[in-house]
């Protein structure tokens, strides 16, 4: 009986020195060609008179994911929106590649074993953790950009020790968010792929169809989940206290 | 008797437990806000997947633990 190849960590396909390039940054490196390349094609042709049928679609998709962010933040969503968007559509579509034919089955056979070559980008705990960093990163930026230094009194409240204490905890708060996305999101990938690769062990050729559909569902939900949760707090991060 | 196998399962089993109630009264919650008062639904439809992502998290750590406990 073979055996299944399942690895938690995302192997490497080759090393910069001492920087290991795995599998998974090689496709979100993709998806990340992949989006820009269709935004330069709308960006080119959406003044046109007579649209094609892709830009009306994408400017269907942007303008109710719009609406959505504005039912979040009524006044300042122009604001926010192109961060939340981009976090929105790279998981998307960075957790939809794990599900294309091809990723996890072609690679190369090297002394360590079988090495593939394509893995669902968000399946790597270096690129949510990454993603998560960033989002929380602009969360504390656009908490500065409203509010100048008087948000890091948010932290730093030394009017009275419970205030000191409080403060404290909404530090150790922060990077507790940073594990919670990355985690969140890389767990509920991570372990779609395991559940794809034990079902089409088991059940070849058709037992994966219903799973992938879950997976897809699944890649939405924890895209829209990520961009909400960060959208909600940078809405608490830039409210007037 | 505990080989590891047992280990992985059973942090699995309870680590789910808890996040599967919990999911379940937020929803609860969630539809008799909504019986209520109907023309909020998408507020508090909003709300909810929101806390529902919350509780599932805690599920999805215990997974991880159970993932690296069986698999590094």
């Amino acid at each position: 009986m073979a055996s299944l190849n399942i690895s938690i960590s995302a192997e490497p396909i080759f090393h910069l020195g001492n920087f290991a390039f795995t599998s998974s940054m090689l496709v979100s490196l993709l998806t990340t060609i992949f989006l820009s390349l269709v935004a330069i094609r709308f960006y080119n042709t959406h003044k046109s008179k007579k649209p094609s049928g892709l830009n009306l679609f994408i400017q269907t998709i942007i303008e109710s994911f719009y609406e959505f962010v504005q039912t979040i933040t009524p006044h300042k969503a122009s604001q926010f929106f192109p961060l939340i968007a981009s976090i929105f559509f790279f998981i998307m579509f960075a957790s939809w590649a794990g599900l294309l034919p091809g990723v996890e089955t072609i690679g190369l056979r090297s002394s360590h074993g079988f090495v593939p070559l394509f893995r669902g980008g968000t399946a790597d705990l270096n690129i949510t953790m990454g993603t998560a960093i960033a989002a929380v990163f602009m969360i504390q930026v656009f908490g500065y950009k409203s509010l100048g230094v008087k948000y890091f009194k948010k932290f730093f409240n030394f009017s009275n020790p419970i205030n000191l204490f409080v403060g404290f905890l909404e530090l150790i708060s922060e990077f507790a968010k940073i594990m919670s996305f990355s985690f969140r999101l890389f767990g509920n990938i991570f372990a779609g792929e395991v559940l794809l690769m034990v079902i089409a062990f088991l059940l070849p050729l058709f037992g994966p169809l219903p799973f992938i559909g879950l997976e897809l569902f699944v890649g939405f939900i924890q895209a829209l989940v990520f961009s909400t949760l960060t959208l909600v707090f940078i809405s608490i991060a830039t409210s007037h206290h | 008797m505990l080989n590891d196998n047992l280990i992985v399962g059973a942090t699995m089993a309870f680590g789910g437990l808890a996040p599967a109630i919990a999911i379940g009264f937020i929803v609860s919650k969630a539809l008799e806000a909504i019986g209520r008062n109907p023309e909020a639904a998408s507020k508090v439809q909003t709300v909810m997947i929101l806390g529902v992502a919350f509780a599932e998290a805690i599920a999805i750590y215990s997974l991880v633990v159970a993932l690296i406990l069986k698999f590094v």
